[in-house]
């Protein structure tokens, strides 16, 4: 393996753990707000609030950590998809920033307020919209690069049934992993309605699932054939993904190992999103730069390396006695603690 | 009306969400240190006053922190998009601090989420202060990282540029260059000593408003004997500052200044006003002050402006924000000297109002101070994105509609700074710390 392939690697490891957790944090957000109008009990609220409240910040470095390595690892990016995206991520910046804040007013400050709530419960599930637009670009045909300029080009983008079935795909999924967790975690507290609600909901969410993923992979083999083609060389990892997905459900269904179900969403996303990957190499804008001639110098190739590995040796620990603490201890999660 | 010019929209963006940004990042790496103070010294005393203390503080800090995190996802986003020509220089020779910073954030951001949540699990209280540290340690690397990225702006070094192509990069020389030692000494100090005054303004409000729970006095003093300490180490570091002005921008020492022919024994200008031929009038001359900050000797040599060329000086109103600085510094060591100094001779007046009012004042004078610090750094600097090496607009992006993105910031800053504010007041507001005290600890008798 090159160090350009290694590099990516680490990064889409990263962009991979912030899908997960993220998604876990804006859909139990949203839930929160759903549950508060159509008056659900309150105790699922309690429960939503307990896993969320010590994590979230957490969450929100997983994007910074991904978004300073691409620049750092592959400078030009800053060049293409900086220039390209200001207007997309600028209002992304603006969605994440009403619900970090929102999220701290409504928990930490003096009582809860539904227009808080509403605000980050909205805001969740349009932050992984906006933000798939990144994705979507990477694909070419939505940007223009001529003499030194680069242009987004809206009307492609927003006419495009690629870039749509992306945004469906990416909040339905929010929904989706969010709830296969909370139902665990209920399970766990011993939260019975709870419980009930999110395996409804995690039910729910699963067809939908599957049916908008099919609409992304129609999109792109009508967008970008030759990525689709890429796509078709490793179908065995989008099928691995579609069996844990099947076990996810039968797990569900069958009320059994929650624990082992939720395991399983996160590998059906985890080999979607390789395979994804994957076969887009070695491209990271299509026809425009791949990430050979994107890459740094090696000198900061390496020093950027030897500071991930330092960086990672202090963070395990620390990961692992904060999921301890919180995840693992159940007497936490049931609320006896606090 | 003027054209539209991405670079100049750029500037304003990036100076708005820094200056906004900056407020809450100061807070955030000075308010952990003193949560740990006050812990600490709950521990040490047994005494539940300072405990209450930082569990209070620590409850407002996450506003903060939530704030400076969307406002640094903010800031950290928009170098890629308002400067891409910069970033891709800088991804190649700074890019590796930037990246330690965010394991300094996720350090500090599980150990936060951790300490505030942990108040009453572990038997011995030394357990849960334990777990501060590494917020401490987080916070204050955090700026540290970041300042050496400044710093790399100020002095770039550590690559060679020949014809546009970087060879022979270094990561660590670029991040050691010799901005380093002093800016990043001087942010995180000032960062603390801004921290101390924000608390002991609280405090000091409390006793304007008559009340005098002994609570309040402890905080009043264990935040004034702090920021006497930060406030005599920031007069000591600024001097380092200005010498390394002299020795490696001396042009932007020069315009501070209004120091426009190089000479020996030159005073310092405070105040005043600038006519155009560089006449300067109503201004307080300090004689030798100049060399002396500049060199430590009356009777040194001060390179002056007129020894560059126009072209590369910066704007020359970054005098009165150099000034106010300065003066601040000096207003911050004296009130908590004053503080210091009354309690010893003269206790019945330690809670005079004036006293007081003098120390509520400090609060926000200090996080004045920073903002007047950095925009004259910042603008000093100027034409300059890379002294010497690229200039600020070949640096931007030559995207449309950055006009409307500020304008959209603008909003977002303006939502978030008052919200922030409603919520702080309400939370304390309503749960005043007399109250709190009584129900986890029960009366006491040396409360009053
Ligand atoms: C509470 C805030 C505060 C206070 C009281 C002071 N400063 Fe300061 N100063 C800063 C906050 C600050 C800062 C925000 O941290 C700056 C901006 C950029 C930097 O490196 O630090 C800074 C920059 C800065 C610089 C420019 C460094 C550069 O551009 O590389 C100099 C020369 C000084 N300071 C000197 C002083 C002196 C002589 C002070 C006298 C007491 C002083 N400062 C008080
Ligand atoms: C990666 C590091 C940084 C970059 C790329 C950067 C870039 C810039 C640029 C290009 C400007 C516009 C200059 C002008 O308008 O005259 C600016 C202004 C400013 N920067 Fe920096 N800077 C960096 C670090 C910092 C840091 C660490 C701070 C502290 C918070 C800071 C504070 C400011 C402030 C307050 C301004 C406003 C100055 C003005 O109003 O023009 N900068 N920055
Ligand atoms: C160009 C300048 C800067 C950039 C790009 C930047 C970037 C960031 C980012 C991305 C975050 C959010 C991290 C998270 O998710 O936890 C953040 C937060 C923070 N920043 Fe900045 N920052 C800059 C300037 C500064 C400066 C000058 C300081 C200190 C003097 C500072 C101190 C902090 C702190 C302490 C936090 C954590 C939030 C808190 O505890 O309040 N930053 N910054």
């Amino acid at each position: 393996m090159n160090l350009e392939i290694l590099g990516m690697g680490v990064l889409w490891l990263f962009l991979y753990g912030y899908m997960i957790v993220s998604s876990i944090d804006f859909g139990a957000g949203f839930f929160h707000f759903f549950n508060k109008i159509s008056r659900k009990d309150h105790q699922v609220n309690s429960l939503i609030q307990r896993y969320l409240s010590p994590v979230w910040e957490v969450t929100n470095v997983f994007f910074v950590f991904f978004f300073v390595g691409i620049v750092g690892f592959f400078p030009s990016t800053a060049y293409y998809f900086g220039t390209a995206l200001l207007v997309p991520v600028s209002i992304s910046i603006v969605l994440i920033a009403i619900r970090g804040s929102y999220y701290a007013f409504n928990t930490y400050g003096a009582k809860d307020s539904p227009v808080y709530s509403f605000l980050y419960g909205a805001t969740g599930l349009l932050i992984p919209a906006s933000l798939t637009i990144a994705l979507t670009i990477s694909e070419g045909g939505y940007v223009n690069v001529s003499n030194g300029q680069v242009r987004l080009l809206y009307g492609e983008l927003f006419s495009s049934l690629y870039a749509w079935s992306v945004v469906i795909l990416a909040i339905i999924s929010v929904l989706f992993i969010s709830s296969a967790f909370l139902q665990y975690y209920a399970q766990k507290a011993g939260d019975n309605t709870s419980y009930r609600l999110f395996r409804r909901y995690t039910l729910f969410w699963s067809l939908p699932t599957i049916l908008a993923s099919g609409l992304v992979f129609i999109g792109i083999r009508q967008h970008n054939p030759e990525h689709f083609s890429g796509m078709l060389n490793i179908w065995w990892m989008f099928g691995l993904s579609f069996l844990f997905f099947s076990l996810v459900v039968y797990l569900s269904y069958r009320r059994k190992r929650l624990g082992t179900a939720f395991v399983f969403v996160m590998l059906q996303y985890f080999s979607a999103w390789f395979g994804y990957g994957a076969s887009h190499l070695p491209w990271l804008l299509y026809d425009e730069l791949t990430i050979y001639d994107g890459f740094v110098n090696q000198t900061m190739a390496w020093s950027l390396i030897a500071a991930f590995i330092a960086g990672f040796l202090l963070l395990i620990p620390s990961l692992y006695l904060l999921m301890r603490l919180f995840l693992f201890d159940a007497a936490y999660i049931r609320g006896e603690r606090k | 009306m003027i054209d539209y010019d991405p670079a100049t929209y750029s500037r304003i963006l990036t100076g708005l969400t820094l200056g906004f940004h900056i407020i809450f990042a100061s807070i955030g790496v000075g308010v952990p240190l003193m949560i740990a103070l006050a812990e600490w010294t709950g521990l040490r005393k047994r005494d539940p006053h300072y405990t209450l203390l930082a569990r209070r503080w620590a409850r407002g800090f996450v506003i903060t922190v939530a704030v400076g995190v969307v406002t640094g996802t903010s800031i950290g986003l928009q170098l890629s998009l308002l400067w891409p020509n910069f970033m891709e220089l800088a991804g190649q020779t700074i890019s590796l601090p930037l990246f330690m910073e965010t394991f300094a954030f996720f350090f500090e951001a599980i150990f936060l989420g951790i300490y505030l949540y942990t108040w009453d699990r572990f038997k011995s209280g030394w357990r849960h202060f334990l777990l501060v540290i590494p917020v401490v340690i987080g916070a204050s690397l955090s700026a540290f990282f970041i300042t050496t990225v400044n710093s790399f702006m100020n002095q770039p070094q550590g690559f060679e540029l020949v014809n546009g192509v970087l060879t022979d990069i270094n990561p660590l020389v670029a991040m050691f260059n010799p901005a380093t030692p002093t800016k990043t000494a001087h942010v995180i100090i000032t960062c603390y000593l801004a921290s101390a005054f924000v608390l002991g303004a609280i405090a000091a409000t409390k006793m304007i408003r008559g009340n005098r729970h002994a609570y309040h006095k402890k905080a009043l003093h264990l935040t004034m004997v702090s920021a006497f300490v930060f406030a005599a180490s920031t007069a000591a570091i600024g001097d380092l500052s200005g010498k390394y002005l002299a020795e490696y921008q001396p042009e932007k020492l020069a315009a501070a200044e209004w120091h426009f022919e190089t000479e020996e024994q030159a005073p310092l200008i405070v105040g005043g006003f600038l006519a155009d031929n560089q006449e300067v009038t109503g201004a307080l001359e300090i004689p030798y002050a100049l060399s002396i900050l500049a060199h430590s000797n009356p009777n040194e040599e001060v390179i002056g402006l007129n020894e560059f060329p126009e072209s590369d000086t910066p704007p020359l109103y970054i005098h009165y924000l150099f000034d106010g600085m300065v003066g601040i510094g000096i207003y911050l060591l004296a009130i908590s000297f004053m503080y210091l100094l009354i309690r010893r001779i003269k206790p019945a007046w330690q809670y005079n109002k004036w006293l007081m009012r003098g120390i509520v004042a400090g609060g926000p004078l200090g996080i004045l101070a920073i903002e007047f610090g950095w925009v004259f750094a910042e603008v000093g600097r100027q034409p300059w994105i890379l002294h010497q090496i690229m200039r600020t607009p070949e640096g931007a992006t030559t995207a449309e509609h950055v006009d409307i993105m500020l304008y959209l910031f603008i909003a977002l800053y303006i939502a978030l700074g008052v919200t922030a504010t409603v919520v702080l007041r309400r939370m304390f507001k309503e749960n005043p710390a007399a109250h709190e005290l009584e129900q986890r600890y029960g009366d006491r008798r040396d409360d009053k």
